[in-house]
């Protein structure tokens, strides 16, 4: 399907999908920037509940982290035409991703369990609503991560220009959502 | 009428300059037999041609402009008789109108309420957004760059089809047992965070917030597609500074599209929090019928700020599309370069920066810090100064200008006589002392609805007179078309003008009637004679309609290929209704800026005609 149109002349010298991809990138930060800015807002006003995170979010962190870089070594193994540890490193990110998805849901639960819970005070439930609105974000970047996996699983190996960019598209915003969870979590630390 | 100039002038031949100099990108040989576009599907519903997609925009937002003007004459018919009969509507809103024993019909305030609010939403964001940036940005982006279409049909194509879907659900909840959403078109809360606070708080708002959300993501996936387009798809030599000021126009809509939608989207999220999982963002201790719910700790104010900051730029994703097409339109028919080009591009982009810096205009009557407001009233008063450097050029393009007075000039003319008036009053509200007064009357209504209302929808109409022959080949009818003008010119001033008197009565916008009030019961007679006039106007729409379906089949036939003698790159095209991939040859590549109008004694240089050895290159 004709899903991009290539010009002329590709005056800006970056892949037209690309570009679109970090508009779309840029469209994700105001979001984010206005539920941080909400939260400051919020919380300026008083009457809002102290309460410390719990270690799971952390160690989630560091998971979704090591995600971000297997994913670049499978990037450049697959530039490097390694087929296996492209694979293998591209598995390994998909395993990755999952495990700090439950492993966010096991902090909220733990959350849950200190009594802070998605009603009442709102400091709560902005945590819940950032993290929970973050989450859908990863769950679209698994999805690309799965697209990426039955490329290259189903399709027979092989370099090609047109391989490299869609996989460097599904990598961009793998980089950008490990990103933006480690502001928002940064941001939450010093706000608390 | 539109007299087509002859060219007179001495020019080289379109068609040998483009084979000689344009760009062969061997778009045909890869195209040929375009299997994508060639069932009647494909090519007109699910179309991802620019063009198509263009007209699926304007009709769509036409069909919404009749039901969102409908909507306005009930109510307006509600205000100017409220004593009135009104059973004979029945037919037509149902038991919307509630008839006593004695046969006399009265509109029930949910009803009237529920129109406000869809009149509202409807002009808005399905008329004035993507009616008028879907439309334009679609159709002239790609042919004025010189591109062959937008950097992702597909996307595109998605961009209408979220649209349409937007369309559809906020249609269906027009006909909900208990109503559409009537908390008004900003949805603050607790009206719309609350289900059960109002008839059409509950399933209605969930309507109204799922077709918003849908409709969000119509922007996003256009806007990034029309920057995408013009950064990176403009043809040889079509330099930033050599772009056409409509292209601009879109193109810095489309990033505030892009950066202020998404605040919506949070803003929305939060509140569906609030209304489905009983969170506390927007909602503190409320009672309802007697009953306290267990909310606590909200403030219905972060709600304004979110709403807000899309809020204001939306008004500048209504007013700039409209901007950019006057600036082209009035240039062209008045044979004059457009006046201080670059002067133009940064008021643009300054307005474009500092809508993101005013929101809080609308709240200093919400309680937030007057210290804080001062911030906001200077920032918006500021802005002030790029609109009247682009009143002020707009002006000086014409002054002097060989003016012909088509239709679409007309409209270019009068949005600038709009632009001003209701720019004026902007700076009233501006100053937050006197926004103590006004807030929340119909000084405000007379404000938005002639700064934005009538002015964005006069920028439109210049753009459908004036590009229509791009879309369908033939001319739209000049008489019909003058007729309309100055129907809905004099007629919109009559509805609005008189409101800022009442305004300034303080008469309470979004009120059910007024001659209950001792206060305001003098004002009937002005309220019969602005529903009066809205109904006028409402006719002349008609003409409109009737004037534009009957020229898709019957108007005058385009004869040339550039029927006005403009400059730029739309009109190169081999046939004045062009084929998929715009060109059927070379792309044309560009030479000089678009506004070489009565240069050097030459009545009009187009932008693929290089430039001289010793002429002066205006882009520069
Ligand atoms: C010189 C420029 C302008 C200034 C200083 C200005 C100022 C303001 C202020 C202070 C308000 C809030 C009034 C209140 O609610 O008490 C307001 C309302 C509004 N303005 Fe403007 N404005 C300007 C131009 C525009 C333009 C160009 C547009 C649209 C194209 C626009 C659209 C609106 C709308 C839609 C509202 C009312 C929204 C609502 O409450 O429903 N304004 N303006
Ligand atoms: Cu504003």
């Amino acid at each position: 399907m004709a899903l991009t149109q290539s010009g002329p002349v590709n005056r800006f010298g970056i892949h037209p999908q690309k570009f679109a991809l970090w508009a779309a990138m840029g469209s994700i930060v105001m979001m984010f920037a206005s539920l941080t800015s909400a939260y400051v807002v919020r919380r300026g006003a008083g009457n809002w509940l102290e309460y410390k995170l719990p270690l799971l979010f952390f160690i989630s962190t560091l998971v979704l982290l090591i995600s971000s870089l297997t994913l670049h070594w499978s990037y450049s193994s697959y530039k490097k035409g390694l087929e296996l540890r492209y694979k293998s490193f591209l598995v390994v990110t998909l395993l990755l991703g999952l495990a700090f998805a439950v492993l966010q849901y096991q902090g909220w639960l733990q959350l849950y369990s200190y009594g802070i819970e998605l009603k009442g005070n709102p400091s709560g439930s902005f945590f819940y609503a950032i993290s929970g609105i973050h989450l859908a974000h990863i769950l679209g970047g698994l999805a690309a991560l799965t697209v990426a996996g039955i490329h290259a699983f189903g399709l027979p190996f092989a370099v090609s220009e047109k391989r490299r960019h869609r996989f460097e598209l599904v990598c961009h915003y793998w980089h950008f959502v490990d990103v933006l969870w480690v502001y928002l979590l940064t941001f939450m630390i010093i706000q608390q | 009428m539109a007299e087509v100039l002859e060219n007179k002038v001495n020019l080289p031949d379109v068609d040998q300059l483009i084979r000689e100099q344009g760009y062969d990108d061997h778009f045909h040989e890869h195209h040929h037999g375009d299997k994508y576009q060639s069932g009647f599907i494909s090519k007109y519903i699910f179309s991802m041609d620019h063009k198509i997609i263009a007209r699926q925009f304007l009709i769509t937002g036409m069909i919404w402009a009749v039901i969102g003007g409908l909507m306005s004459l009930i109510f307006r018919l509600q205000l100017g008789f409220p004593e009135e009969n009104f059973a004979w509507l029945r037919p037509l809103i149902g038991r919307w109108v509630t008839v006593n024993d004695a046969g006399v019909g009265t509109i029930t305030p949910e009803f009237y309420y529920a129109m406000v609010t869809m009149h509202g939403t409807i002009i808005v964001f399905f008329v004035l957004t993507a009616g008028l940036s879907g439309t334009f940005s679609n159709l002239l982006i790609p042919l004025q760059v010189g591109a062959r279409d937008m950097a992702s049909p597909f996307l595109n194509m998605l961009s209408y089809w979220f649209f349409f879907l937007s369309s559809i659900v906020m249609l269906l909840s027009l006909f909900l047992s208990t109503g559409p959403f009537s908390g008004g078109w900003t949805a603050y809360p607790p009206l719309s965070a609350l289900p059960q606070a109002s008839d059409g708080s509950g399933a209605g708002m969930t309507m109204w917030l799922v077709s918003l959300t849908l409709f969000v993501v119509s922007v996003l996936l256009g806007g990034i597609n029309y920057i995408t387009t013009v950064l990176n798809l403009r043809t040889k030599g079509m330099s930033m500074w050599k772009l056409p000021l409509p292209i601009w126009a879109f193109f810095t809509t489309a990033v505030l599209g892009l950066l202020s939608f998404p605040v919506l989207v949070s803003g929305f999220l939060l509140l569906f929090f609030d209304r489905s999982l009983g969170t506390s963002f927007y909602l503190s201790e409320i009672f309802v019928g007697g009953q306290a719910l267990d909310f606590a700790g909200g403030s219905p104010i972060l709600y304004q700020h979110l709403f807000w900051f899309l809020g204001h730029p939306e008004v500048y994703i209504i007013i700039l599309p409209a901007m950019g097409i006057v600036s082209e339109v009035l240039s062209v028919n008045s044979r004059r370069p457009i006046f201080g080009y670059r002067f133009m591009v940064y008021s643009i982009l300054a307005i474009g920066f500092l809508s993101f810096i005013v929101w809080a205009h609308h709240m200093f009557m919400s309680g937030v810090n007057p210290f804080i407001s001062n911030f906001f009233v200077i920032f918006t008063l500021i802005i002030a100064v790029p609109s009247a450097v682009k009143v002020f050029n707009w002006l000086t393009t014409l002054y002097g200008g060989n003016i012909r007075l088509t239709t679409a000039a007309l409209y270019g003319i009068g949005f600038v006589s709009m632009f001003i008036s209701g720019g004026l009053t902007g700076i009233f509200l501006g100053n937050s002392a006197i926004d103590v007064q006004q807030h929340d009357t119909y000084f405000v209504v007379a404000h938005f609805h002639i700064v934005m209302g009538v002015a964005a929808m006069f920028g439109m109409f210049a753009g459908v007179y004036h590009w229509y022959p791009k879309m369908y080949g033939r001319f739209m009818n000049e008489t019909l078309g003058k007729i309309h003008f100055w129907g809905t010119m004099i007629g919109a001033y009559a509805i609005f003008w008189p409101m800022h008197y009442i305004g300034m009565a303080g008469v309470p916008r979004r009120y059910y009637r007024f001659d209950t009030f001792e206060a305001f019961k003098h004002f009937g007679a002005l309220n019969k004679f602005m529903t009066i006039a809205a109904i006028i106007v409402f006719a002349c729409q008609i003409l409109f309609i009737i004037n534009f379906f009957y020229s898709i089949w019957k108007g005058r036939k385009v004869t040339s290929r550039n029927p006005y003698n403009a400059n730029t790159l739309e009109w190169t095209t081999e046939t004045i209704v062009p084929g998929h991939g715009n060109w059927e040859g070379n792309i044309p590549t560009v030479q000089r800026w678009a506004y070489d109008y009565n240069k050097d004694e030459r009545e009009f240089i187009p932008q693929y005609v290089p430039v001289g050895p010793d002429e002066k290159d205006e882009s520069h």
